[in-house]
């Protein structure tokens, strides 16, 4: 039987309908989606009732794609088709991975990217990622009953920009339209604050499959001010696993396995590693592909002896992110435990014993994540009046471009507020030089080696002129989801050479069209047809935004021949979408985007006042 | 409302060294929770892009002001004086001195893991500092003396780095 909606009251001003939105928390091992139901944040389950996505995902060579516990039941039968922990991959070229050898894959190296060789063929993390999210998109809608207004994707704080690029590049494959991507450690801290309503210094200790993130917050009424975050973006229970599996291989004298003999030791040392959270030893048993029979017992004392160096690598940065904040241990009030891997009983006496009190653990540190973000979708997707919470965090890297001598001048420091833009200017080392090569970089470190390069572009048509006498201004611009985007214009002469970079594993929209194109999954469907389709839902969300706003200040704002323009925009729009040619849709929404630009502008102004002012609109008499 | 009016004005504050920093976090706040790219993920492109503008520039106002250096310095740039150029780097021999005995005593306790002799060199430059953003605020507020603002603010940069530098020693003895 369907349920009767029933809004929230005073939830919503306009009477559009409920928006569906969801979180989708896209981890190392396990992915969710959670939404936000009459109010509350739920994660929603499987068919058969189960809440988490194992993030696996397998390849069979009749072109058909399995996803979760179908693809993670047949891993070590079909180690090289079948694709675990792919997060670890994303964004990262073949050099910046370790512990190939325990890995089953068939790596390409390819610029920007490392890809997997499957039967199907090679594919990219990225298109590896796209196939979670798209399982959970639909788990999404079925639950729903309706297609998604948008998502907020969570991604680890420490993760950089090509891991964001990244992440957001398979959310749009995946046909989902990402309203902001939410550090993991601040989504936990959105449904941790807003349960508790807390106030005070929260630290988040998010430790899962792959990555380390720790956060420090600053909770004061409704506002989740990030302080500062640091992490590690290769270090996660996956690594545990490892140091069990080695002690596996060194205790029975084995050193060379078949792939599949890999893949089944990885999972029968996550089986030991998940039983010691409850016993104080486990038994491992398994037969190999050689028929050589292993049978082994590990305790507790001997699983924390292993792991011991892994648990202090969280600690480093955890002090660096309490300094960063200018606070120590005990300025913070509550620790908040967030990751499966939180579960392991000695991280949880190392972290107590770090600050010197026991870490809250009432959320299930599994789904924690997602229910946060649920919450951030609700409100980003329009279903709430908002002002009662607001979330600042910061970009968790330096920012910087590559100077003479190979040296890094940073531009933006790490745990700067977003977004946040900041511009330098660099000048010409020869004369007549008429060409400049800017080379951008993330990282800590000051050598361009040891930092992460984002991207290289060149800004040409320098008029040549005396060295040191130009003025290149290059502005970094990160926004609210932590990428970046970076300009340069020459600055003295009035000569502008202006570009727009997008970091190199960046796709660019014909990448993505392709591989859509490519992806068997819509080799049904007609491109062109998904394209129409995109373009009605941005034109009609468009249509939407600009009416609540005339509904809003329409009359106060703009004159009558203003909004007599409007209106006829609107009109123009309206037939537009009653064809089906995208280029007259696509005319039409651009020329609404550009002609309500004043309009907007206004109503910004108005916001500024009021916000100024501390009193609501209605009081200033608009 | 004038997109380049100074950091004071967009906040609501008067221009001065000395601000009530309360006030401060909440105007900070308050046009935060107007004009965040959050409060306009499901607007149109030209709100979008508009609120990240702004949201980027109320940032920029707020990390300018809530750092005593910055404010200094910023209040110097609305007289046209750039403190910190690098003509402007003459400083009286005594203060260089006192300078270089403390960077030789971080040295020597980093060296020999001198822990209480770091938290007293720490207390020395941390008075110093608080000393020199006194007279930071009687350059800037009541003698309206700038180019005394001006060296005062070039001495407050070396206790700045020195604390700096003090803290990493700290994390180094850790």
């Amino acid at each position: 039987m369907a349920l009767l909606q029933i809004s929230e009251p005073g939830l919503s001003t306009a009477p559009h309908e409920h928006r569906l939105a969801a979180g989708i928390d896209l981890g190392t091992t396990n992915s969710l989606v959670a939404t936000v139901r009459n109010g509350i944040s739920v994660v929603l389950n499987d068919e058969r009732g189960r809440p988490l996505l194992p993030s696996v995902v397998r390849y069979l060579n009749d072109g058909v794609t399995v996803v979760g516990y179908d693809a993670q039941a047949r891993q070590s039968d079909d180690p090289h088709n079948t694709i675990v922990s792919v997060k670890r991959f994303m964004g990262r070229g073949l050099k910046d991975l370790v512990d190939l050898s325990t890995l089953p894959y068939h790596f390409v190296d390819a610029p920007g990217m490392v890809q997997l060789k499957t039967v199907v063929g090679a594919k990219t993390p990225v298109e590896v990622s796209a196939e979670i999210l798209k399982a959970l998109k639909m788990r999404a809608e079925t639950a729903l009953g309706g297609e998604l207004t948008g998502a907020v994707i969570t991604v680890p704080a420490y993760f950089d920009d090509a891991q964001r690029q990244a992440t957001k590049d398979a959310a749009r494959l995946a046909g989902l339209n990402v309203l902001r991507l939410l550090n993991e450690p601040t989504a936990a801290a959105i449904a941790y604050g807003l349960d508790n309503s807390s106030e005070g210094i929260y630290a988040v200790y998010d430790l899962g499959g792959g990555t380390f993130d720790i956060s420090v917050l600053k909770l004061t009424k409704g506002v989740f001010e990030v302080l500062a975050t640091n992490g590690d973006s290769a270090l996660g229970g996956d690594d545990f696993d490892r140091r069990v599996y080695c002690w596996m291989l060194e205790q029975s004298g084995l050193s060379v396995l078949s792939d599949h003999d890999k893949s089944l030791l990885m999972a029968k040392a996550r089986e030991a590693k998940e039983a010691l959270t409850e016993h104080a030893e486990a038994r491992i048993t398994a037969v190999l592909t050689t028929g050589e029979l292993i049978d082994l017992t590990l305790t507790e004392g001997q699983f924390n002896e292993l792991t011991a160096s892994l648990v202090g690598k969280t600690l480093t940065p955890t002090r660096k992110a309490l300094r960063d904040a200018g606070l120590s241990a005990a300025d913070v009030k509550g620790v908040v435990m967030v990751g499966g891997s939180t579960r392991i009983p000695r991280i949880q006496a190392a972290v107590g014993e770090f600050f010197g009190q026991t870490p809250l653990t009432n959320l299930d540190p599994d789904k924690v994540v997602a229910l946060g973000a649920a919450i951030q979708a609700n409100v980003l997707a329009g279903n709430k009046r908002e002002d009662d919470w607001l979330l600042l965090d910061v970009a968790p890297l330096s920012l910087g471009l590559e100077t003479m001598g190979g040296l890094v001048e940073k531009i933006i420091p790490r745990n700067s507020t977003i977004p946040i833009a900041r511009a330098q200017d660099f000048t010409t080392y020869k004369d007549g030089q008429t060409a400049m090569s800017i080379h951008v970089l993330q990282g800590e470190r000051e050598r361009v080696s040891d930092c992460r390069s984002l991207a290289r572009f060149e800004l040409r048509g320098i008029p040549p002129m005396v060295a040191g006498a130009a003025r290149i201004r290059v502005t970094f611009q990160v926004d609210a989801d932590g990428l970046l985007s970076v300009s340069a214009r020459e600055t003295a002469t009035g000569v502008e050479a202006h570009i727009e970079v997008k970091p190199s594993y960046g796709l660019t929209d014909d990448e993505i069209a392709r591989m859509l194109r490519e992806s068997i999954d819509h080799a049904m469907d007609d491109v062109d047809a998904r394209q129409l389709a995109e373009l009605r839902v941005d034109a009609q969300r468009l249509v939407d935004a600009t009416q609540s706003a005339l509904a809003e200040n329409g009359a106060a704002l703009l004159s009558q021949s203003e909004r007599t323009a409007i209106d006829a925009l609107l009109g123009q729009m309206n037939a537009a979408l009653t064809t089906s040619d995208p280029s007259a849709i696509k005319r039409a929404t651009e020329a609404l985007n550009q002609g309500t630009t004043e309009f907007a502008a206004r109503r910004m102004d108005v916001g500024i006042k009021r916000a100024l002012a501390g009193h609501k609109i209605e009081d200033i008499g608009i | 409302m004038d997109f380049n009016q100074d950091h004071f004005a967009l906040l609501g504050l008067a221009p001065a060294f000395a601000i009530d920093g309360e006030r401060l976090d909440q105007a900070y706040r308050a046009l935060q929770t107007e004009f965040h790219p959050d409060r306009f993920a499901h607007a149109g492109e030209a709100e979008q892009r508009l609120a990240m503008q702004w949201s980027t520039r109320i940032n920029e106002a707020y990390q300018t002001l809530k750092s005593p250096f910055s404010r200094a310095k910023y209040l110097l740039e609305l007289q046209g004086i750039q403190a910190m150029d690098a003509n402007n780097t003459a400083m009286p021999a005594e203060f260089l001195v006192q300078q270089m005995e403390w960077r030789e005593s971080l040295m020597s306790t980093v060296a020999t893991a001198d822990y209480p002799g770091l938290q007293a060199l720490e207390k020395a430059a941390k008075a110093e500092a608080d000393r020199l953003l006194g007279e930071l605020a009687a350059d800037l507020d009541e003698r309206r003396d700038y180019l005394a603002a001006s060296e005062t603010l070039r001495k407050y940069r070396f206790l700045e780095k020195l604390l700096a530098d003090i803290d990493n020693a700290y994390a180094e003895l850790e």
